[in-house]
């Protein structure tokens, strides 16, 4: 079902021959405390414009919105009463049950493994629950193995670096806009407005302007051995960045925790390979259904059904021929 | 709720208003000013009193979109609608070559060149960066419609050129000074003829790859029907074109091909509705995007009707020929506003997605999730 990827990862499948790993985020949203420093040090180290004009959007303490060109991590703000905390609980349950952590090894490696001894005598009741929830997570591209944004790009300009991310070429798009409507998530978007500098000042010419714009996972921080401004800046470990085995790996056994203290609510994003995007490079650790913090709930990647959209294609083109052969045919003088 | 006996001496809290209908409409913005922060002179309440609610199949985050509409403005419309003129316009010149319909021939030729000309120009316009159209011709790539469209409207646009230079150069008698060029036109005329052939029907018709290869829902949920739609809208389109500037003699091909074009119209519209998921099916019939394709389809029955009545008057064929042309236009236009309406609404993104989740799940399928225990 991989369409463009194989086992062997995103980066070996783009023809890169280096011996890199394929980098990632790991956002686990159970410790993030909505401080917005990953926002900031996202604009600032990017030079990312302003968007909008500073209004507030009356959701919660989120005035930022949404992902688009000049936002590349966003930080969500849900706040949730009782009843709505014991829904999540419950759906996390439902995951449990449908038998679907069955991906990859589990428990088995030294990290998933559980404490040795004897747990009978733990205390596994569920703490108290707290009648109000605020849900932060901070979101970013996912960096998906088959990315619809990589696969439509008529010019090139957006490309799969050897870390396996998606990265643009600012200097080669010509902002066609296709990749905007291929991203399931709704992450990349055009460059029409915004300016570097302060509205006073608007002289610098910002290289991205007109062109598709998204985080690059800090390609160019990268290629130095740094790792991406905003996982640097995270004061809680919420975003973490690494090789996207061992994430995924972290990330189960951070599940598996939860389970086992009684937040059955928690659940991975995008750590399935066989999704509708092979996995994401971004992996996300969610309290709630995806949709409540604006993920789509089945992304589907569009090039999965293209050989499918172009057979229908040819049909409607031979179709055509043979009508128009009919009518020459048919046509009285 | 106090967490610590620091918290004690906070004033009671009072409970809070529920707001809103459940519906997860967008809320207006409110400006800094009518927030009490406008002078800056005392603290504003920066959030409103929370709505702690949400109807019961439906969640979004604020009730923003998930997923995001292309920044296509009217030019791409308008491309889609002459790229199909000129698409089944190129069949229509390479059959009256064929069957030697020289009126027809002409007419047909001059409208693929024309329309393909100002096509491109639309497409180029609508980019972010117009001066860097060439880098759509660094790469050839499958997985995207649009590099493939390029490719082939490129070519289209070159041979339909040759095809048009030798039109003109008759109808001038042969008075322009082109010397050995002629002879090399000349020679030309078959093979360039020939290209057409092959690429007017895929002109046609990609451009509904273009549009269901996305992640719009309406588009997405139209994938396997916009192609017909776009070839029918465009074989009603060219034939409606060729009725308006061909003679009356040559044009019964034309006038074939356009009713045809009418029926295919019509069924694959319907066919493309009864296909999609409630949600999805809205846009097309709701708004400007509504209206557009309504008056569409009213304008196709009437030129369709005017084609098999009247086509062999002059006057009348000519303005059936015009209600097609607007019908086709009327419908790209209104399929490009229903997708980017589409949009807007993240419900059209959730309860499909979750639906066709649940149904993979049904049969059994329980492993291809993006979202896992574990």
């Amino acid at each position: 079902m991989s369409l463009l990827s194989g086992p062997e990862g995103p980066a070996a499948h783009a023809g890169w021959e280096h011996e890199h790993e394929r980098k990632g985020f790991f956002t686990d949203t159970s410790i993030c405390i909505g401080c917005k420093a990953c926002e900031v040090a996202c604009k600032e180290w990017n030079r990312n414009p302003l968007d909008g004009n500073l209004e507030i959007l009356g959701s919660s303490y989120d005035n930022t919105g949404e992902l688009g060109a000049n936002t590349w991590r966003h930080v969500a703000f849900v706040e949730q009463g009782q009843e709505r905390i014991e829904e999540a609980r419950e759906s996390g349950r439902r995951l449990v049950s449908l038998g679907m952590p069955g991906i990859g090894p589990k428990s088995s490696g030294p990290r998933g493994a559980m404490p040795a001894g004897d747990l009978s005598t733990t205390d596994r009741t569920p703490p108290d629950t707290p009648e109000f929830r605020w849900l932060m997570s901070s979101d970013v591209c996912k960096h998906c193995t088959n990315a619809g944004c990589l696969d439509v790009c008529p010019t090139g300009a957006i490309f799969r670096s050897e870390f396996g991310s998606v990265v643009v070429q600012e200097d080669v798009c010509n902002g066609c806009g296709t990749c905007v409507s291929a991203c399931p998530f709704g992450v990349i978007q055009r460059r029409d407005d915004g300016t570097v500098s302060p509205f006073a000042v608007r002289e610098e010419e910002d290289p991205r302007r007109g062109t598709a714009s998204k985080c690059t996972l800090c390609y160019d921080r990268l290629v130095e051995g740094e790792q991406p401004a905003c996982s640097a800046t995270c004061p809680t470990q919420s975003i973490t960045f690494g090789d996207h085995d061992d994430l995924t790996v972290d990330a189960r056994e951070r599940v598996e925790d939860l389970h086992a203290r009684g937040m059955t609510e928690a659940r991975l994003y995008g750590a399935n390979p066989k999704d509708g995007v092979g996995g994401t490079g971004s992996v996300f650790l969610l309290l709630d259904e995806p949709e409540v913090y604006g993920l789509p709930p089945d992304p589907q990647v569009p090039t999965k059904s293209l050989p499918r959209t172009y057979a229908r294609t040819g049909l409607a083109a031979a179709g055509m021929v043979a009508v128009a052969a009919l009518s020459f045919l048919g046509a009285r003088r | 709720m106090s967490l610590t006996e620091f918290d004690a001496d906070r004033p009671p809290e009072k409970p809070r208003r529920r707001r809103g209908d459940g519906t997860g409409k967008r809320r207006r913005r409110r400006g800094l000013g009518e927030v009490g922060m406008g002078d800056g002179s005392r603290e504003g309440a920066v959030v409103e009193d929370v709505d702690v609610e949400r109807s019961e199949q439906f969640d979004s985050y604020y009730g923003r979109p998930i997923v995001k509409a292309p920044p296509w403005r009217a030019p791409i419309a308008v491309y889609l609608f002459l790229g199909g003129v000129a698409g089944g316009s190129g069949l229509l010149a390479v059959g009256a070559q064929a069957t030697d319909r020289p009126g027809l021939r002409r007419s047909a030729r001059l409208v693929a060149l024309g329309s393909v000309g100002v096509g491109t120009a639309a497409l180029i316009e609508d980019l972010g960066r117009p001066e860097r159209f060439l880098n759509m011709m660094r790469t050839v790539k499958v997985t995207s419609p649009m590099s493939l469209g390029t490719w082939v409207v490129a070519s289209f646009g070159t041979v339909s050129g040759v095809l048009g230079a030798l039109e003109i150069d008759e109808m001038t008698g042969q008075r322009a000074p082109l010397g050995p060029l002629r002879s090399l036109l000349g020679a030309a005329e078959l093979p360039a003829s020939a290209v057409q052939a092959v690429l007017s029907p895929i002109l046609a018709s990609y451009t509904g790859a273009l549009l269901g290869n996305t992640v719009v829902p309406t588009w997405e949920a139209g994938r396997g029907h916009l192609p017909a739609l776009f070839t029918s809208s465009a074989s009603l389109a060219a034939g409606g074109a060729a009725m308006l500037t061909a003679p009356v003699a040559d044009a019964g091909p034309a006038r074939i091909l356009a009713t045809a074009g009418v029926a295919g119209d019509l069924l694959s519209m319907r066919a493309m509705k009864e296909s999609m998921h409630p949600l999805e099916r809205e846009p097309l019939e709701t708004g400007k995007a509504g209206q557009m394709l309504a008056w569409a389809e009213r304008l196709a029955l009437a030129g369709g009707i005017g084609t098999v009545l009247f086509g062999r008057r002059r006057g009348l064929a000519a303005a059936s020929g015009i209600a097609l042309l607007a019908a086709s236009a009327l419908t790209r236009f209104g399929v490009l506003e229903a997708g980017l309406e589409s949009v807007k609404d993240p419900r059209r993104v959730v309860v499909p997605q979750k639906a066709r989740l649940a149904e993979r799940r049904a049969a059994g399928t329980t492993d291809d999730s993006i979202t896992t225990a574990g």
